[in-house]
């Protein structure tokens, strides 16, 4: 290919031609933001529908039960928060002071787990544990001096809260922990300091300015828990608003309770985040693994004692629970699980809705990410317009809508167009996608950023636009950073039990909702293989994101 | 375009040229500049001298006013449409694609590849002394190998101007006399016009002719490079310059 095709000819209409590269990122972006504005609108609608033809009625559904359910949530969410916090603040610290403690490393990563893991998981991993016929149960019947009722209700929740959210407070907390300069633990060390002086001069500052941040986190997350309640909140006593609405919705159905149990919900979840955007909180939790930097740390005997002891008993609360999972798997009968149709079809079901969310969350992701960058090149030095905040911040919105209120409202609505079951993988794929775009966003965003700091006028120049650019310049940048996205966002779909609780039927099942089916019929150990099998996959997945997060070209 | 009638240079007449910044303040040029000079163009940092160039290549949209290439108006036209190269003071490559097709992006912004055009590729890379060096990636080259794959690419693509902003900043000064050599040795086979921003005069002073000196905006004065050397061009240009001059010429002499 030679020059000739380079006319130099004065074009009429200079404002159309001269960046139409630019001028399509920012309508992809419209178009995505667009998207997930129908998505979270939709809901909204149905809700509103609702509202209109219930009339007053609605409100004839306040009464003494949703008080108590309210009541139950901000509690249980409050004591969570304190039972995951407060020993999370002593393991971070013991960690910290000993940057050479035995398996460390292994302890921290450990600790990621959680985070990868999907909370039916957890919380059959938890029953396996503490059940009725779980590993302790005998001991703990000998231990109380009566048959072990196993853990429901309130403690079982606590529990596995807990389980969830103290090792994300720990990894946060240190984390703010290694933000403390080295050379102020050497000055700690050369004036002597003791644990007592160091904690109130050096780690207590660091954690205090976390702490609302980290406490807020958890509230928020135990606030919009739904897995855990439903699996180990036992019956009316212990339930929570959004178990309650997929009660009303799945069996009672009763949409007007529904409408306002999401309605309340909606308003706790608002208003727990504006409390925390006061405090300045990052509700994406987001936790780099921190390397022990080499640090003096004076200790006294007693001390290396006690810190050992808690991170001991931190180490075997955190692994109880997956050792449990893993050991409960095992007794169940994989060869036939293997086989068994129900378990294939589910699975196959769940790795197509996981392969299809995290494509359109990569899709979505992307096109916000673009248009942000050239709506920011565009107006240089001014303020941000609207626009690019709503792509720059829009997505973080879906974390203050729990994804059940969206299928609450989806739900309600679609009701009067037709068979609601229907719409089941429209729903699960679209609303795991768009759960999942502040993650992908996090991930892509920083490459793409830098690769078009660094070509965006070369591009311009050598005249490389549309898919030339993105196949020449764009995705040799993006390639690691989408493809954590993708394993991120497809592990998140795979082990979610939200919206697919309420859409789910006999004709669409993934594998949690199988998982949940078999619980429902006692089928235990049924139920343990397969959390085994979507657990390993879940790992893997997360795995390989963190790799490819990791790793440089 | 054959190669003939690629190797001479074009003349560049803004005329009543009006830009400003989002939130900045307005910027003026009028300014000619003859077919085949070499011209540096010099001033205080933040003066305006990128923006300058910026507009000349079509990075940046005028408010008002003409850029003129060749007799032809060129301000509707798109970066890649102008009859112009530049090199940047660094990213000049695609750090994943090798030397070759760096350079081969000048031929085809797709990188479809003839024979002629590969032959063309290894003939520019062997006269900016990169011979042997095509399948290299940029991080396997020094910064001054990397800014001679740019000049390649600026030769394998012939356009009749050539903008360069601080393209030897990051380079030592022996590296950078050769660079500027290279250029010279560019100019004389394909007679471009060639616009220089720079910081320092020794670069002006080897390579260029004419001068162009600019601050708050607009082309303050211009002239030939030894007149405002010599300290009779502009005295905006010699207070600029002050006191770098006695270090430069009390050290040279």
């Amino acid at each position: 290919m030679a020059l000739g095709d380079e006319p130099l000819t004065v074009s009429r209409a200079p404002d159309m031609e001269r960046r139409p590269l630019m001028d399509r990122r920012v309508a992809a972006g419209r178009l995505a933001l667009a998207a997930v504005g129908l998505l979270i609108g939709g809901a909204f609608a149905g809700l509103a529908v609702e509202a209109l033809q219930q009339g007053t009625g609605a409100f004839a559904a306040f009464d003494a039960y949703l008080l108590r359910i309210a009541r139950f949530t901000l509690w249980q969410a409050l004591l969570s928060t304190l039972l995951s916090v407060v020993p999370a603040i002593l393991l971070a610290r013991a960690l910290a002071r000993h940057p050479a403690f035995m398996g460390r490393a292994f302890i921290l990563r450990l600790f990621a787990v959680p985070l990868a893991l999907p909370a039916i998981v957890a919380a059959l991993g938890i029953l396996a544990l503490l059940g009725r016929a779980g590993i302790f149960a005998p001991f703990l019947s000998v231990l109380f001096n009566e048959h072990w009722p196993g853990i429901y209700g309130l403690s079982g929740i606590l529990v596995a809260h807990v389980f969830f959210n103290l090792p994300l407070a720990t990894r946060l907390f240190l984390n703010a922990l290694e933000s403390v300069p080295a050379d102020q633990w050497r000055l700690a060390a050369q004036l002597g300091m003791g644990a007592r002086a160091s904690f109130r001069f050096l780690e207590w500052p660091a954690m205090r300015a976390a702490l609302p941040g980290i406490a807020g986190l958890v509230f928020m997350l135990c606030v919009t828990s739904f897995t855990i309640v439903l699996l180990l909140g036992g019956g009316p006593r212990a339930t929570t608003l959004e178990v309650a609405i997929y009660q009303a919705l799945r069996f009672d159905f009763d949409p007007a309770r529904a409408l306002v149990l999401t309605l309340v919900q909606l308003a706790l979840a608002g208003g727990v985040v504006l409390a925390l955007s006061r405090l300045g909180a990052s509700l994406s939790g987001d936790a780099n693994l921190p390397v022990a930097p080499r640090r003096i740390v004076w200790h006294t005997p007693l001390e290396t004692v006690l810190n050992t002891v808690i991170i001991v008993a931190g180490l075997l609360f955190v692994a109880g629970p997956m050792a449990a999972t893993v050991i409960a798997g095992l007794k169940a009968d994989l060869a036939r699980l293997a086989t068994e149709s129900a378990v294939l079809s589910a699975t196959t079901t769940s790795l197509l809705f996981a392969s299809l969310s995290a494509l359109l969350c990569l899709v979505l992701s992307l096109a916000l990410v673009a248009a942000r960058r050239a709506l920011e090149m565009k107006r240089g030095a001014l303020p941000a317009g609207l626009l690019e905040r709503a792509t720059d911040s829009g997505a973080a919105m879906v974390l203050i809508i729990p994804p059940l209120v969206i299928g609450a409202g989806w739900f309600i609505l679609l009701r009067h167009v037709g068979d609601v079951f229907a719409f089941a993988p429209a729903m699960v794929v679209t609303v795991n996608a768009v759960m999942a775009m502040p993650f992908a966003i996090r991930a892509i965003r920083p490459a793409y950023d830098a690769a078009s700091a660094r070509h965006e006028r070369l591009c311009l120049s050598l005249g490389i636009t549309g898919w030339t650019r993105l196949r020449l310049v764009d995705w040799p940048a993006l390639r690691r950073p989408a493809a954590t996205a993708l394993a991120f966002a497809a592990a998140l779909s795979l082990g979610d039990l939200g919206v697919i609780a309420l859409f789910g039927s006999d004709q669409v099942q993934t594998l949690p909702y199988l998982l949940l089916q078999r619980m429902g019929s006692y089928r235990t150990a049924d139920a343990a293989g397969i959390a085994l099998f979507l657990g390993l996959l879940c790992l893997a997945l997360m795995f390989v994101a963190d790799r490819l997060g990791k790793e440089k070209t | 375009m054959t190669k003939a009638d690629a190797a001479h240079g074009a003349g560049i007449t803004l005329e009543k040229l009006r830009f400003a910044y989002p939130g900045g303040s307005e910027m003026a040029f009028d300014l000619t500049i003859s077919p085949s000079d070499i011209v540096a163009v010099m001033g205080p940092s933040g003066s305006g001298k990128s923006t300058l160039l910026s507009l000349i290549a079509g990075f940046e949209t005028p408010t008002s006013g003409r850029i003129m290439i060749d007799g032809k108006d060129v301000s509707g036209l798109t970066p890649h449409r102008r009859p112009v190269s530049m090199v940047f003071q660094e990213n000049n490559l695609f750090a994943h694609l090798t030397v070759a097709q760096n350079v081969g992006l000048g031929r085809s912004p797709a990188l479809k590849l003839t024979e002629e055009d590969r032959a063309a590729i290894s003939d520019a890379l062997a006269r900016t002394g990169l011979a042997g060096k095509e399948d290299r990636l940029p991080r396997a080259l020094s910064g001054g190998e990397r800014q001679r794959v740019a000049l390649a690419r600026v030769l394998i693509r012939k356009r009749p101007v050539l903008l360069m902003d601080e393209p030897f900043a990051s380079l030592g000064p022996a590296l950078r006399d050769e660079m500027l050599d290279l250029i010279r040795a560019l100019h004389a086979e394909q007679q471009m016009t060639v616009l220089m921003a720079t910081h320092d005069p020794r670069d002006a002073e080897r390579l260029c002719r004419t001068m162009i000196f600019v601050e708050e905006g607009q082309v303050a004065a211009s002239g030939t490079t030894a007149a405002f050397i010599a300290g009779d061009a502009s005295e905006a240009f010699n207070r600029y310059i002050g006191a770098r001059r006695e270090i430069n010429y009390s050290t040279t002499n």
